[in-house]
């Protein structure tokens, strides 16, 4: 076990090199940065002060050297546009893009593991087949329309529930939540719907193919021979080890969610790292957007290895060696 | 020609398809976005990227039957003019071009770098896996929107580039899987013994046997593609101001939906969503059809 953690550290770093090595690529070569740091008009001698204080005149290999010597203490340089340290604009952000994607991944759980269990249990009832075939639309409306779709019915036409931004905000120390007040619950509910779209359809299926297998195995005969109460056999007794590749699924798709979080957070307004990393986008901030990717990395690397190693604990007939 | 139409249409899976509801409805709504997007510049009412055809004066119109709609607009106009009828025809085109071009482009990627690996394993196979989880972790969405956003020019060009650099992924785990299967099957043995090279082999003897889950994912992927062209271009970095996109037309009519103007994001909104459906219908009848374990 020990070699295998060691391992996978090993190949996060390779791949997180890798990034960074694209990333710096990236950076010097669209867009010009010392157009970008100097401006428009510049002139030439202007231009060439900004290329020797910013050390862009030394040769590739050193600036990358620097770039990742940076990257590693956390300075990823400033923004263009608002000269603030680019790391801390993007992780100011953070809070509202954790507790979207947190409340979204309650709701395509809760629903998607749910009805699931609903669809195997009885796959030829009306329920089921209503179900299911609303799985299948729910895979064919791509999460923009979604939430486009959702903003119309209840903030145009029926007007309850509030179409952008996060409402009322309380700081903790440094992290400033909406989940403490009455408005922030209201601004969440629509944009997290939203997000938990595309993953809850992938979960029901994957639900419904998981306990339909493990219902027909030979423990849960057992289980229902004791006389346990269907509850038992199918929460206790089915539906735990059916979760163990479900959760796995979800863990490894955990790219997808900060893709659709950028979408849902340009829909919704909402004050997040995906709205500032589009806006960057058509401001050529490069440092933003560097910085960005170089987090997005990370945070699927991390969390790639977490569901790995607990995969293995979960499941004791797997071992890595 | 005719005999061989002949064994196609008496066919068992032919007979299956013919059966099959969900396959012919889907099949049904395909062939007609195609029949529609192909045919688009000879049944639209008018060419919208055409500039001496645009008229400002023409701007959010409602649909024809509604108050303010002109028979010449059946589904209304957008903010340029432009009849949404029209555009819709136009952008069905950019959806089906990008959709295909990706689906051809990255399977034959991913399947050359999938049966590479699996057949010669090794360093190279070890480089090909690894690199395909680091894009699959990413995923295809965050990925296309990451790379285009980089870009200096955008076009369709880009687009397509961006997504199969994405996407080709999802082709070479699915191949590498079934050429592990095949390739110490006795009749691969055989042909290695009787002295065919690497590459006969590889086409004539594994590649058609590994080919049938491929056909689901290729079905499956065109579906996804497409709904990601719209996504892209939605956001803005998708195709350019110049080309017609469902996904842009969505996100003008998103700036007025508080004044009522239902129809502008609506019907582009409703297209996407049917012929998404009837791919995936499609898509659900083959899987079932060559029934591989995805």
């Amino acid at each position: 076990m020990a070699t295998y953690i060691v391992r996978r550290l090993l190949q996060g770093i390779v791949v997180l090199l890798a990034v960074s090595l694209v990333c710096f690529w990236l950076f010097r070569y669209t867009g010009d940065p010392v157009r970008m740091l100097a401006g428009k008009y510049a002139t030439q001698e202007e231009q060439e002060q900004v290329r020797k204080a910013y050390g862009l005149d030394r040769p590739m290999a050193v600036q990358y050297f620097s770039f990742l010597g940076g990257a590693l203490k956390g300075d990823f340089g400033k923004s263009y546009i608002s000269q603030i340290d680019a790391l801390d604009t993007i992780l100011e952000r953070f809070p509202a893009t954790f507790e979207l994607a947190l409340v979204a991944i309650c709701f395509s759980f809760s629903m998607g593991v749910g009805l699931g269990v609903v669809v195997a249990i009885r796959p030829n009832g009306w329920l089921s087949r209503t179900i299911m075939a609303g799985s299948l639309f729910g895979i064919s409306i791509p999460t923009f329309l979604i939430g486009i779709l959702l903003v119309m019915l209840f903030s145009v036409y029926l007007n309850i529930l509030p179409p952008f931004g996060r409402g009322d905000t309380v700081q903790l120390g440094f992290w400033r939540t909406g989940l403490l007040t009455a408005s922030g619950w209201q601004h969440i509910l629509l944009p997290a719907l939203t997000l938990s779209g595309y993953q809850l359809a992938v979960l029901l299926r994957l639900t419904r193919a998981g306990m339909r297998e493990t219902l027909g195995e030979e423990y849960i005969k057992t289980a229902w021979a004791k006389g346990l109460s269907p509850a038992k056999v199918i929460l206790k007794h089915a539906l735990r080890n059916v979760l163990i590749p479900v959760v796995t699924i979800a863990g490894l798709s955990f790219g997808e969610l900060i893709a659709y979080s950028i979408v849902t957070e340009t829909i919704f307004q909402w004050p997040g790292m995906g709205n500032l990393l589009l806006t960057s986008i058509f401001e050529t901030d490069q440092p933003v957007i560097v910085t960005y990717i170089m987090l997005a990395a990370f945070i699927i690397l991390f969390i790639n290895i977490v569901v790995d190693l607990l995969y293995a604990l979960l499941n004791p007939r797997i071992r890595y060696d | 020609m005719t005999e061989r139409l002949q064994k196609i249409l008496t066919s068992r899976r032919m007979h299956n398809f013919l059966r099959d509801p969900s396959a012919l409805v889907g099949s049904a709504i395909l062939v007609v976005f195609l029949v529609a997007a192909i045919l688009a510049p000879r049944i639209a009412p008018m060419d919208p990227y055409d500039l001496a055809s645009v008229d400002l004066n023409n701007y959010l119109l409602a649909p024809a039957w509604m108050e303010g709609g002109q028979g010449a607009f059946p589904l209304g106009t957008d903010d340029q003019g432009r009849g949404i009828f029209s555009t819709m025809l136009f952008g069905l085109r950019t959806s089906l071009i990008v959709g295909f071009s990706v689906v051809a482009i990255a399977s034959v990627m991913g399947i050359t770098l999938g049966m590479m690996g699996a057949y010669y394993g090794g360093v190279l196979d070890a480089f090909i896996m690894r690199a395909a989880d680091t894009v699959f972790a990413f995923s295809t969405t965050l990925l296309a929107v990451l790379l285009l956003g980089v870009f200096e020019t955008r076009g369709l060009f880009t687009v397509i580039f961006a997504i199969c650099i994405a996407d080709w992924v999802k082709y070479a785990r699915t191949i590498r899987g079934s050429v592990l299967e095949i390739k110490d099957n006795a009749y691969v043995l055989a042909a290695k013994a009787s002295g065919a090279g690497d590459g006969r082999i590889l086409f004539k003897h594994i590649l058609p046997n590994a080919l049938p889950p491929i056909f689901v994912v290729m079905a499956i992927d065109l579906a996804v593609v497409i709904m990601l062209e719209a996504t892209l271009s939605f956001l803005g970095v998708g195709v350019p101001l110049t080309e017609p996109s469902l996904g842009m037309m969505i996100a003008i009519g998103k700036n007025y939906i508080y004044a009522g103007m239902w129809w502008l994001v609506v019907f582009p909104g409703a297209t996407l969503i049917l012929m998404v459906v009837g791919i995936n219908l499609f898509a659900d009848w083959l899987r079932e059809e060559l029934n591989p374990k995805l």
